[in-house]
């Protein structure tokens, strides 16, 4: 096996593993905060339903957090075996943020948790509740410090260069970095959608079994409220996070519109075919002008294609589907939860809406993912941008070593998986209990 | 200021796997341990370490990733070399984790599997931690002999997780599981006593820089100490695990004996952080980063300590079954 085949199977193994993890804080970011809110229902109106509801939840976090701690360990390992030149060469930067997301944010929300899943008869209403709190913030504090370092390998700044590695000049500067205001307050979003879909598909589920349910009614309301509120601000922000990247990473956004060449009053390509070979898109349908329309606010604009990037520019494929799913799901997510809050608000939900929401319970674990593929997939080549080329970062382990262990990781993260499906749909089947 | 930043973090990330290795070390040691009991009982063996075992596990992600952002040059080396068990470690740890959170929710088989997987994970991940050091403190050499002694290492700090386990249980659960308790207490102490004399005495052989250090006159005699105090334990602890003895001091004595060992292991390796190739000055992260972290390290962790004193607090006592309040 050459080293070309052991660099994708490193790229592939890291990347499988780092889709599985985010899975799991995307969720539990954002249900956190929900939990919250259902323990402080139940401390003020002293509803066993509402306390019913916060224990069924309670337990679908510890489980979604379990897989998320133990996919992350992984993750603490393969940072410095999978790419040891990474660490040679932005570790000054890259390792304290680390170094801070576990001071401050890891031990925070797994002792914290101890505390809500089985302290409830053990400490007062009070601190119990500030359990919650601390477990939610750990989850968003957490979020803050990766996606600061996710940030500034998409956008580098406030680094001084000694030597061979930077080091960091302006500690602020690294953390808000020019995209970083935006990606993390869309990744809270995607979570806070992610969790509210979740619950509100989960309940629906139960719903179908039971239609009398009071908890599950309740938490489909919450639920769908919750997104219909969330989704067309994550539109706007969405937006705002694209304009950004225009700006700093302007391949990015002209693999994601598959514009080829530099061009005035670029179309809006809705759907083809990106064709590597011969650099245009096969099957195009279009929208004449609109892209420069949206990215530029004028129909004349010019926008730089991907000629002007050769041959440092991302693969067109992977980031032209990835966006249209993401932005479809988001679309689809906007449609279901504005209907579906109009037709709860009218009284007993139809069947067919609660197989609606049982559907999409996943749609946000959909749309984050593709999104995720979007931005680190469009950085390449570069692992920090402009700074440290992936292949560049690659370490020594053998193809043998990684062949064997990705194999090893497909197949416990494959019966993980099974696992958390089929017992997370059983208990919230079998519906809160008190 | 003139700190030696990479001898204070080289002493923080000897105190997060000191507490990792105690910690988690504890609950690898109920899981091992679970097939020796009843189904009622298992499930308050769980129901013991139920608050805990995340944030045990987080010291691992505390010590890697200091290994990581302190020392980032020695972290490659290592986990390289290291790379296969650590997989094994990593699988084993996933598995116990999830099994964790399975079993409780599972029915039937599904219950019984997960137990398994359980018991499996704890196993695994106890013994890839152990072979992991034993490679370590040999300088990863290679030669059938080195294999060995790795696998000496694994077996023996299976023991030594028994023990912690056991104790552990000694504590926390009364009755008939106490009983049993204190019977897998004893045969965790005679097989960590057989580990422990086994590779002490294959250490100086494997490893000339171990050899040079313990055995200096007139030094030796002072470093006497640390062994001697671990025999101390080792009898205190199987002195204690008389009924009649307070509950606390099986544990107590366990733990004394992992930090003598661990102290004794660190005099050994001082200054390198790998063994015979790389010191903590030569493979430290750029002071810049050091210092940044410094403040961190010194404002967060006092009060990582504070609230997990707080979390054992809270859950003092002895377990009575039912996981979920």
């Amino acid at each position: 096996m050459d080293a070309a085949e052991a660099f994708i199977l490193a790229r592939t193994q890291f990347g499988l593993n780092i889709a599985f993890h985010i899975l799991f804080p995307s969720l539990t970011i954002g249900l956190g905060w929900f939990l919250l809110y259902f323990r402080v229902r139940y401390e003020c109106t002293k509803d066993a339903a509402w306390l019913a509801t916060y224990k069924l939840w309670l337990k679908i976090f510890a489980l979604s957090f379990a897989m998320g701690v133990v996919s992350g360990i992984v993750m603490s390992f393969q940072f410095g075996t999978n790419w040891p030149g990474y660490m040679n060469k932005v570790g000054a930067i890259a390792g304290p943020l680390l170094a801070y997301e576990v001071l401050t944010a890891f031990f925070l929300e797994a002792t914290f948790l101890g505390i809500m899943l089985f302290g409830m008869n053990r400490v007062p209403g009070w601190m119990h509740i500030f359990s919650s709190v601390m477990v939610a913030a750990g989850t968003t504090l957490s979020a803050f410090w990766i996606l600061a370092l996710n940030s500034w390998m998409q956008t580098p700044a406030g680094y001084v260069v000694a030597g061979n590695q930077l080091i960091a000049g302006d500690w602020l500067a690294v953390i808000f970095n020019p995209s970083f205001p935006y990606r993390f307050t869309h990744m809270l979003l995607a979570s806070g959608l992610t969790a509210a879909f979740a619950i509100a598909g989960l309940s629906a589920w139960r719903l179908l079994y039971e239609p009398s349910d009071r908890s599950a009614t309740r938490t489909l309301r919450v639920g769908a409220l919750v997104a219909a509120v969330l989704v067309p601000v994550q539109i706007f922000v969405g937006d705002l996070h694209g304009l950004n990247t225009l700006h700093h990473e302007p391949a990015k956004i002209a693999a994601i519109e598959g514009i080829w060449k530099t061009e005035k009053s670029a179309p809006l390509v809705l759907f083809a075919v990106p064709n590597e070979e011969k650099r245009r898109n096969d099957y195009a349908i279009e929208i004449p002008k609109v892209a420069a329309l949206i990215l530029t606010h004028d129909a004349n604009g010019e926008l730089r294609g991907l000629d002007d990037f050769e041959p440092d520019r991302p693969t067109v494929a992977p980031l032209f589907f990835g966006f249209r799913i993401m932005v479809g799901t988001g679309v689809s997510m906007l449609l279901l939860s504005w209907f579906g809050v109009w037709r709860l608000r009218r009284g007993e939900p139809p069947r067919a809406l609660l197989w609606m929401f049982s559907a999409f319970t996943f749609s946000g674990w959909i749309a984050t993912l593709a999104g995720w593929l979007v931005t680190e997939i469009g950085r390449q080549p570069w692992l920090v941008t402009g700074i440290l080329r992936t292949a560049d970062a690659a370490g020594k382990i053998t193809g043998a070593e990684l062949g064997a262990s990705l194999t090893v990781y497909v197949l416990t993260y494959s019966l993980m998986l099974l696992a958390y499906f089929v017992v997370i749909t059983h208990m919230a089947g079998k519906g809160a209990q008190a | 200021m003139t700190l030696d930043l990479p001898v204070i973090f080289a002493a923080l990330m000897g105190i997060a796997i000191l507490a990792y290795v105690v910690l988690d070390g504890y609950d690898l040691g109920v899981g091992m341990l679970m097939p020796a009991a009843t189904t009622a009982q298992q499930d308050l063996m769980v129901a013991s370490i139920g608050p805990f075992w995340d944030a045990n596990e987080t010291w691992l992600v505390l010590g890697i990733g200091l290994l990581l952002v302190a020392f980032p040059a020695a972290h490659g080396i290592v986990l390289g070399a290291l790379y296969l068990p650590v997989t094994a470690m990593l699988i084993g740890l996933m598995l116990r984790g999830v099994a964790f959170e399975f079993r409780v929710k599972a029915q039937g088989w599904h219950a019984e599997l997960w137990n398994w997987f359980f018991w499996l994970g704890s196993f695994l991940a106890s013994l890839a931690q152990g072979f992991m050091l034993g490679r370590y403190v040999t300088g990863f050499e290679s030669g059938a002999g080195y294999w060995l002694f790795a696998l000496l290492v694994g077996a023996s700090l299976c023991g030594g997780y028994v023990l912690l386990g056991a104790t552990w249980l000694v504590l926390r659960t009364e009755g008939e599981l106490q009983q049993k308790a204190r019977a897998w207490a004893r045969w965790g102490i005679m097989w960590v006593a057989l580990g422990v004399a086994l590779v002490s005495v294959a250490t100086p052989w494997m490893s000339e820089m171990v050899r040079d250090k313990w055995f200096d006159f007139p030094r030796t005699l002072w470093l006497m100490a640390l062994p001697a105090a671990s025999v101390g334990a080792g009898i205190f602890v199987w002195r204690s695990l008389r009924p009649a003895a307070a509950d606390w001091k099986p544990f107590a004595g366990a733990v004394t004996i992992y930090v003598t060992a661990f102290t004794g292991l660190a005099y050994s390796i001082f200054p390198f952080v790998v063994v015979d190739r790389l010191t903590i000055w030569e493979a430290a992260a750029h002071p810049s980063a050091l210092q940044f972290m410094f403040w961190g390290v010194v404002i967060v962790l006092p009060c990582i300590a504070g609230y997990t004193v707080f979390a054992y607090r809270v859950f003092r006592g002895k377990v009575k079954g039912g996981l979920y309040e």
